[in-house]
């Protein structure tokens, strides 16, 4: 029995490649039944966001089979060549798995550490597995794991605060530069989570004007119903920037999308009126060098949270809070995973010795047929706590955490003489 | 009586500025209402002061380098203070004060008695040209001051690790405007200055210019100011250039005001 997660993100794979591997609206449903239907998989589930893919499994064949069925599956599915996703994936199975989805569900694994959205997004993957029947005893036992995880940390440490004080910053930063954000105009290049809320944490703060820029147009305007804003297309994007004082750029292009000598030119036409440029994309979207333009004003990720929690060290001890209270959690889960490992041990010794009580009763009741209900009852209850008495030593042991399980589990079948079937391999 | 209430005046300025200072060393905590206070209760003084001496000599008390710097300063601290009302910027003081107690520092060390005017500069035009040069001068060093403001706050957002001044420093955008506005009172105040004194110069050496070293430097100031409004307007330019471009101005206004008469041959001296 194995647990496997299987995905890209913001750091492994570029935003092409993220978005060729996405699954959006009725893919997810598609895919995950596909997924199920590999002779491998047990069960699984499918989280898609904008900054990763990712497929949790429990598999009963060996970690190495299984992977080759979901990548041949997912490049199946999206009609794309192996080659082109297999070195931007993870592949992470048994504990490191388990780890790994912790961390994801509380947002340690995030661009921003503790943004709150992909916790929201964890949730809704595991109702859809839920929903569709895909996930079993195992995968649902794990995805609470994760999220009763991740209301720890949110409680316990003060991570989420780093994401809202990043949004935070960024409108102080405005303040500074502007004097007020009311009537400012502000442009979202790209989308992501962490875009999305500093947009929301400006146009909070009274800036009007919203234009959202995207790639896809459909997802464009969806993003420009959210915001009140209008959309715009992305061949148009260096005429809007003339008009607009903060930009927030979030695209994952694999390179530039602005450079420091149109910067100039727009700076030219926008006759120097100052702007704020926020680039949150991974890799880097936008050149740094134009920070060095005058009037123009370029932070990125890092800088917002430097700004935002200017004691880094602080920051750093939470999240280190944070990972240690999924360590203590995958520790747990780990521990309860052998003990459902070594129920079918458990019943079939009780079993056998429930057999072994009826049959021997039967035989005393045929010697003794005269016997008044009461003192068979007592003999009933006596055979009872015999079995008991006796199953709780090796009941307990089982449940307990030991380092040779399965060795274990062989033992008792042999002693017990249990039919040596093996348990949950 | 008078040389008693210049001196509390300067030694009130000096304390604020001392403590303005510390209030930007300190990252911008110290409290701005203790330094108001301060350089309150020494404006009244410097403005008695100022009173008493025009009262007794009957003509504006900017005779001479002590009365001149005296009256630069308190010309400064007017506007610090219409300007403190009208933006409510705590820390300005930290920037203007230091100005204005250098001012009163020299005036301080320079001879303070009382010298009639001399008959020649007895002229209507003349005392009007030493008003508006002398409120000119003002609204050039306080934009100075802004201008240093919005240099630092500048590098603050630039660096992308702004330190806690940065909070108590204004926003850009009213540094810029100040600091626009007042070149745009300065510098319509500095010209008519300038027309007024041509006038005067005419009446009193039948020339309304002669090319003296304190002329020349008053046109290249004029047209540091002039560049700076036409940068501005024309072409758009804001910020850091506009800035350093009032930082500029002032650098050659100090010049126009202390060095000619040190390094200068010009009729045109306090002394």
């Amino acid at each position: 029995m194995k647990i496997l997660a299987i995905g890209l993100n913001h750091r492994t794979a570029d935003v092409e490649i993220r978005e060729r591997l996405a699954f959006n609206g009725s893919m997810v449903e598609e895919g995950i039944f596909g997924l199920k239907k590999l002779s491998e998989v047990k069960e699984v589930a499918l989280l898609s966001t904008c900054n990763r893919v990712e497929i949790y499994s429990h598999v009963d064949t060996a970690t190495a089979s299984a992977v080759e069925g979901i990548k041949n599956f997912i490049s199946a599915f999206h009609g794309i060549q192996r080659d082109v996703f297999e070195k931007s994936l993870y592949i992470r199975a048994g504990s490191d798995a388990i780890r790994h989805i912790l961390m994801v569900a509380s947002s340690l694994d995030s661009m921003v550490v503790g943004e709150p959205q992909i916790l929201g997004q964890f949730k809704e993957a595991f109702d859809f597995a839920l929903t569709k029947k895909t996930t079993g005893v195992l995968l649902n036992r794990l995805m609470r794991k994760a999220i009763s995880t991740a209301k720890r940390v949110r409680t316990e440490t003060r991570i989420a605060e780093n994401a809202v004080s990043v949004g935070f910053a960024a409108v102080e930063l405005a303040k500074k530069i502007f004097g007020g954000l009311s009537g400012k105009s502000c442009m979202l290049l790209g989308a992501g989570e962490m875009a999305e809320l500093t947009a929301r944490c400006i146009v909070r703060s009274g800036a009007k004007d919203v234009v959202v820029v995207n790639r896809t147009y459909e997802r464009c305007c969806e993003l420009a119903e959210k915001f009140g804003g209008r959309p715009a297309r992305f061949e148009d994007f260096l005429q809007e920037i003339v008009h607009m004082d903060i930009i927030i750029c979030s695209t994952g292009a694999p390179d530039y999308v602005l450079n420091k000598e149109e910067m100039k030119a727009v700076m030219k036409k926008r006759r120097h009126k100052p702007v704020f440029i926020i680039d949150i994309s991974v890799p880097r979207n936008i050149d740094p060098k134009i920070n060095r333009i005058g009037n123009v004003y370029l932070y990125d990720i890092d800088d917002l949270q430097g700004v935002a929690d200017s004691n880094l060290f602080e920051r750093k001890k939470e999240v280190e809070k944070a990972e240690r209270i999924v360590d203590e959690e995958v520790e747990k889960f780990i521990k309860w995973v052998p003990s459902l490992n070594s129920v079918p041990v458990i019943v079939e010794m009780r079993q056998k010795a429930e057999r072994i009580k009826e049959k021997e009763i039967r035989k005393f009741r045929n010697k003794f047929p005269d016997l008044d209900g009461e003192k068979m009852r007592s003999v009933q209850q006596m055979a009872t706590s015999i079995i008991n008495e006796l199953l709780h030593p090796p009941t307990v042991a089982l449940k307990e955490e030991v380092v040779d399980r399965d060795e274990l589990v062989s033992v008792i079948q042999r002693l017990y003489g249990l039919n040596g079937h093996e348990n949950g391999k | 009586m008078e040389d008693i209430l210049f001196k509390l005046a300067f030694v009130l300025y000096f304390i604020a500025a001392i403590m303005g200072i510390c209030g930007i060393l300190k990252g911008g905590k110290g409290s701005s209402k203790i330094i108001h206070l301060f350089v309150g209760s020494g404006f009244l003084m410097h403005t008695a002061n100022i009173v008493y001496r025009y009262i007794a000599m009957g003509h504006l008390p900017a005779v001479g380098m002590h009365e001149a710097s005296s009256f630069f300063a308190w010309c400064i601290v007017l506007l610090f203070f219409f300007l403190k009302y009208r933006y409510q910027i705590g820390i300005m003081g930290s920037f203007i004060l230091p100005i204005v107690s250098i001012l009163m520092l020299i005036a301080l060390i320079s001879p303070g008695e009382m010298r009639p005017l001399s008959p020649i500069l007895q002229d209507y035009w003349l005392e009007v040209h030493t008003l508006l040069a002398f409120l000119s001068y003002a609204a050039f060093a306080v934009a100075f001051g802004i201008g240093i403001m919005y240099l630092i706050q500048e590098y603050y957002l630039k660096s992308r690790h702004p330190r806690e001044l940065f909070q108590r420093l204004p926003s850009l955008q009213v540094l810029d405007e100040i600091n626009y506005r007042l070149i745009v009172i300065g510098f319509p105040l500095f010209t008519l200055a300038i027309i007024a004194g041509a006038i005067g110069a005419e009446a009193a050496w039948g020339a309304y210019w002669r090319w003296d070293p304190k002329e020349i430097l008053a046109l290249i100031i004029w047209g540091v100011y002039a560049l700076a409004l036409f940068v501005r307007l024309a072409i758009g330019w804001k910020g850091r250039k506009i800035a350093a471009l009032s930082i500029a101005g002032f650098s050659t206004v100090l010049f126009a005001f202390f060095g000619a008469d040190l390094f200068l041959k010009s009729i045109h001296t306090f002394s």
